[in-house]
């Protein structure tokens, strides 16, 4: 093969469908072929005019409910609820109450696996395949745990209002709403970040929590190189103290809602985080965040070399917008992209024109990424197929190329946990690394072989449907979706999935996606193996 | 959080290829076998970079390290217990345990403390001087919180959250030698925390599914395969990394289910997983560090005290230890097992007859070349000044300098070393100096 000059016109529309998307559908490279890759990143990078979503998948997408929920609502419905049987149950161990708490505990679950499931659908099927991408790449860039306290039931949320809105606008957009979800203020503790000097400053909230502040600049901004120093995170902690949750106390709710037989809407908001008296707060807004004055520092500050003098929270928005248009931060940004969609390691003449597109556009994403897919670099040859898939792109690619119906996702994330990357499960703020470095190990190897091999066989309980459809019922109390929840896959007999053909799929990678080596050793391959050597090839491993 | 479900693919596969059962044992020639097929695909298994490799790369050094983690923070003061400090019986009326000679009281160490009583399984280890404790030891950062103390105690930063990767595998690279896919181990379906790094590690599933084949232990899926990955390149190396692993794995375990089914019964829980790991251990001279975790120890109501539920949680993990100490024979004396977990719990037993999070806890250090028979450290004592907040047992030991000494003295690291492996430590206490022989 050809080390130099561009990517041939019949390698275009599978490189891509590789860089833009996870990898083809059936069909999707034959299309690409017909309207040209240009025109496919055009309509990429305009979805919301180009490509229309299937009635079905938006459908399907409606119909994870909690997903559409505010982080008010998710917090009435699925946390109240364990904290009053908490209160309730202090010092006994009531039976009645114990079995309350685990079915609101199961309850809670269902928050995360339906946005584990509407993630995972949209990836596979949907056909903004670029928005698909980035929102993978944003909340990476933005992560929160998902088993990090509350996290467990804003996490979807997270995603869906705060990083899918904002993946091809203005990055400062996206920063802003980050900024002020709960799921971040609870994940890196700003929502503590109390000047302990203040009137509101007892309790939990004694005093600065540097963490948000730090990570902000670290990750989320001007990298670790950028060009701060520990007195700026000291400052701009200082100056974001006070930006925390709103919370509405959730025995009164419940006693409420007892008085009012679980009828009435809820009525009177009580009080934020930390502070007493009910009276002095606004009802809080659907999205729980608050700037709470009472925690505030209200001294003047100097944050990378600008002084700021104390106002509220303009302090800190002031400081949201230093950090957005810092060249550290055009670099940060473009170096982060082009490693995702050119290579572990991108030159300089790449990240250099990326970033400085990035300050001429005060930040505006799809400008950057336009003028990254037209780069010479992004046409490399170098860099065909360079980039070794992460365990998310991987299971992605192998349902999308083999068309599997999915109506059954557990085998799919759980493949993506058992290979090390767990949907919303990287415990640090950084997020999972996306280098043939980080992912490419013996062990790994051995278990994308083996998901390549139950897939290629049809053994993936894909098509089973999912539990709560199949016993027919509706989602009623905690114990009974568990057990829905978490069936035998031996108690229901039948096939798992109709196995992929292997002639369907090397159609659908399209002709030269396979090198000849691997064309050799599927062609001498017994046929019900065919496809596990497919998906298992170094060329289906890498994008 | 509840973890999602891990049982995904593993035995759950079916398939008509895979319908005629591999055979539960596989004998030594089965094993040659395999070998001989990868050798006749023409693949050079010893390079600098395989696991073979390693057999040409002694170093001299042939300890191992085994790190226990109790998830959830353990109740360390009710693990080694201050009996003879009166304010300990005054903080916890229900759930102390009692004075020496009563019944269910502490077995006696050194006159003030003792050792929970469902611990008895260990006491022999401590008699004979290989089993030792750091007490009021653990991590300096103030979270109170599992998720970020144990990130922290994985990952050997105390209050940096965006480190990497995990200490054990920062530990390996400081190895020398060339570096194979069984030189760290962890039991368990996915990659802890603190294994998690640039250095390859393998993990093996518990229980009884862990010696269940693979699609791809089957010969004929494992030729086809091998077609695919020839080359030099790393993808190649990996696969034939993962391959040698596994094949090694699979026979040493299918050997244990021989050796066990013509003898004794098999151990359950924890003492299943230790006895597995001893036996891998001693067959296997390149495993160096291993790791497995055990959990339930958040004892917030109805801890009990000589029994209930924390004594529970103890009596498995003490005959799991000891078990394991009999599992490694010979081996014992060339490995140090660690038992840490993120935090202890507060002085005062709460409300619920429970104890709730707190700081300061006791670290176990047992092996062969343990300074045993001990309580190190520096006791801060328990006045309500003395203790961290006014409420927890303070810390005097950073939990990274008894690790340190196990890694110099024992593993034969260089301070330079440690220093890669622990970044920006602080000045250690020297508490723990000469807990283990060099």
């Amino acid at each position: 093969m050809n080390d130099t000059g561009a990517i041939s016109e019949q390698e275009r529309p599978l490189h891509v469908l590789n860089r833009l998307a996870f990898g083809p559908r059936p069909g999707d490279v034959e299309r690409v072929r017909q309207i040209g890759p240009n025109r496919y990143i055009h309509e990429q990078l305009y979805p919301e005019s180009e490509v229309p979503i299937p009635d079905s998948l938006r459908r399907q997408v409606e119909g994870y409910r909690t997903l559409h929920l505010s982080p008010l609502e998710l917090f009435r419905q699925f946390q109240a609820p364990v904290m009053e049987v908490r209160r309730q149950d202090k010092g006994t161990t009531n039976e009645v109450l114990k079995n309350d708490l685990k079915d609101a505990r199961v309850r809670q679950q269902i928050v995360m696996r339906e946005a584990i499931e509407a993630r995972v659908a949209r990836a596979i099927e949907g056909p903004r395949q670029l928005q698909e991408v980035l929102t993978a790449f944003w909340f990476n860039h933005f992560n929160v745990f998902r088993g990090k306290g509350l996290d467990n039931i804003w996490t979807g949320s997270f995603e869906e209002t705060a990083i899918r809105p904002h993946t091809m606008g203005k990055f400062r957009a996206l920063l802003d709403a980050t900024a002020k979800h709960p799921a971040m203020l609870f994940y890196l503790d700003n929502w503590q970040n109390t000047d302990p000097g203040s009137p509101g400053a007892k309790g939990r909230f004694e005093g600065i929590n540097e963490n948000y502040a730090r990570e902000v600049m670290e990750l989320h901004t001007l990298g670790v190189n950028g060009g701060y120093s520990q007195a700026d995170v000291i400052a701009l902690a200082h100056i974001l103290t006070g930006w925390g949750i709103a919370r509405e106390n959730p025995n009164q709710m419940m006693r409420e809602r007892m008085a009012e037989g679980f009828r009435g809407p809820m009525a009177r908001f009580n009080r934020p985080f930390g502070r007493r008296n009910p009276n002095q707060v606004p009802p809080p807004s659907p999205n729980l965040f608050y700037f709470d004055p009472k925690r505030h520092d209200f001294s003047t500050k100097v944050f990378l070399g600008h002084t700021i003098p104390g106002a509220g929270i303009s302090e800190g928005e002031h400081a949201l917008d230093m950090l957005a248009r810092h060249p550290s931060t055009a670099r940060h940004l473009s170096f982060e992209l082009a490693r995702y969609f050119v290579t572990d390691n991108p030159p300089e003449s790449l990240t250099g024109t990326m970033a400085a597109r990035y300050l001429a556009t005060d930040g505006d994403i799809r400008q950057v990424l336009a003028l990254m897919f037209a780069s010479p670099e992004f046409w490399d040859r170098r860099y065909y197929r360079a980039k070794f898939k992460s365990p998310y792109e991987y299971v992605i690619s192998c349902a999308r190329a083999t068309a599997a119906p999915v109506r059954n996702y557990r085998p799919l994330y759980g493949t993506m946990q058992l290979l090390g990357q767990p949907l919303y499960g990287c415990l640090t703020p950084n997020g999972y690394s996306n280098t043939q470095e980080a992912w490419l190990n013996p062990d790994g190897m051995m278990m994308r072989l083996g998901f390549a091999t139950a897939l290629g066989n049809g053994n993936l309980p894909l098509e089973r449907p999912p539990f709560e459809e199949a016993a027919g019922e509706e989602p009623g109390n905690g114990r009974a979706m568990k057990a829905k929840f978490a069936p035998s896959t031996r108690a229901h007999p039948g096939p798992h999935m109709t196995p992929p053909d292997p002639i369907a799929l090397t159609q659908t990678l399209g002709a030269g996606a396979l090198g000849a080596n691997t064309a050799q050793a599927v062609e001498s391959a017994p046929p019900q193996l065919r496809t596990a050597l497919i998906l298992g090839s170094p060329e289906f491993m890498t994008r | 959080m509840e973890p999602i479900d891990e049982k995904i693919l593993g035995g759950e596969s079916r398939c008509e290829l895979c319908a005629k059962r591999a055979p539960d044992t596989m004998s030594r020639r089965a094993f040659l076998r395999r070998a001989s097929i990868l050798s006749a695909a023409g693949i050079v298994l010893i390079s600098p970079h395989s696991w073979a490799g390693r057999a040409f790369a002694s170093t001299g050094n042939h300890n191992r390290l085994v790190v226990v983690f109790l998830r959830g923070a353990v109740d360390g003061m009710n693990v080694i217990v201050p009996h003879g400090d009166p304010i300990y019986y005054e903080s916890r009326p229900t759930i102390a345990v009692g004075r020496t000679g009563t019944p269910g009281g502490v077995l006696d160490l050194d006159g003030y403390f003792g050792m929970h009583p469902a611990l008895v399984s260990v006491m022999p280890l401590w008699k004979e001087r290989t089993l030792a404790f750091v007490h009021a030891c653990g991590s300096p950062d103030p979270t109170r919180s599992h998720f970020d103390a144990q990130d922290f105690m994985e990952s050997g930063t105390p209050g940096v959250k965006s480190t990497q990767d995990g200490w054990l595998n920062r530990t390996l690279a400081q190895l020398p030698g060339a570096h194979g896919p069984t030189e760290a181990l962890s039991m368990g379906a996915t990659m802890p925390r603190i294994l998690s790094g640039k250095m390859p590690a393998a993990n093996m599933p518990l229980g009884r599914g862990a010696a269940r084949p693979m699609p791809l232990d089957r010969p004929f899926i494992e030729a086809a395969f091998d077609r695919l990955y020839t080359g030099k390149d790393p993808l190649s190396v990996a696969y034939r990394d993962g391959r040698v692993a596994r094949q090694k794995l699979l026979a040493e375990l299918q050997q244990d289910t021989t050796v066990a089914d013509a003898g004794a019964p098999s151990p359950q829980g924890f003492a299943q997983d230790t006895d597995r790991l001893a036996h891998l251990m001693r067959r296997d001279s390149t495993i160096r560090v291993a790791f497995l975790a055990l959990g339930g120890w958040d004892t917030h109501v109805s801890q009990g005290a000589a029994e209930g539920q924390l004594a529970g949680h103890l009596r498995p993990l003490a005959e799991g230890l000891a078990s394991f100490k009999d599992s490694l024979g010979p081996t014992y004396q060339d490995t140090t097992i660690l038992v840490i977990s993120e935090f202890g719990r507060t002085m005062h037993e709460n409300g619920n007859a429970g104890t709730d999070h707190g700081h300061g806890n006791v670290m176990w250090v047992m092996g062969g070349q343990v300074r045993g028979g001990k309580v190190y450290g520096r006791w801060p004592g328990l006045q309500p000044g003395e203790l961290y907040q006014e409420r927890d047992l303070a810390i005097t030991t950073d939990f990274r300098d008894p690790i340190a000494v196990v890694l110099t003295q024992h593993m034969g690291l260089a301070e330079a070393q440690i220093d890669r492996v622990f970044p920006a430590r602080p000045h250690p206490s020297g508490n723990a100096d000469g807990i283990v022989k060099a």
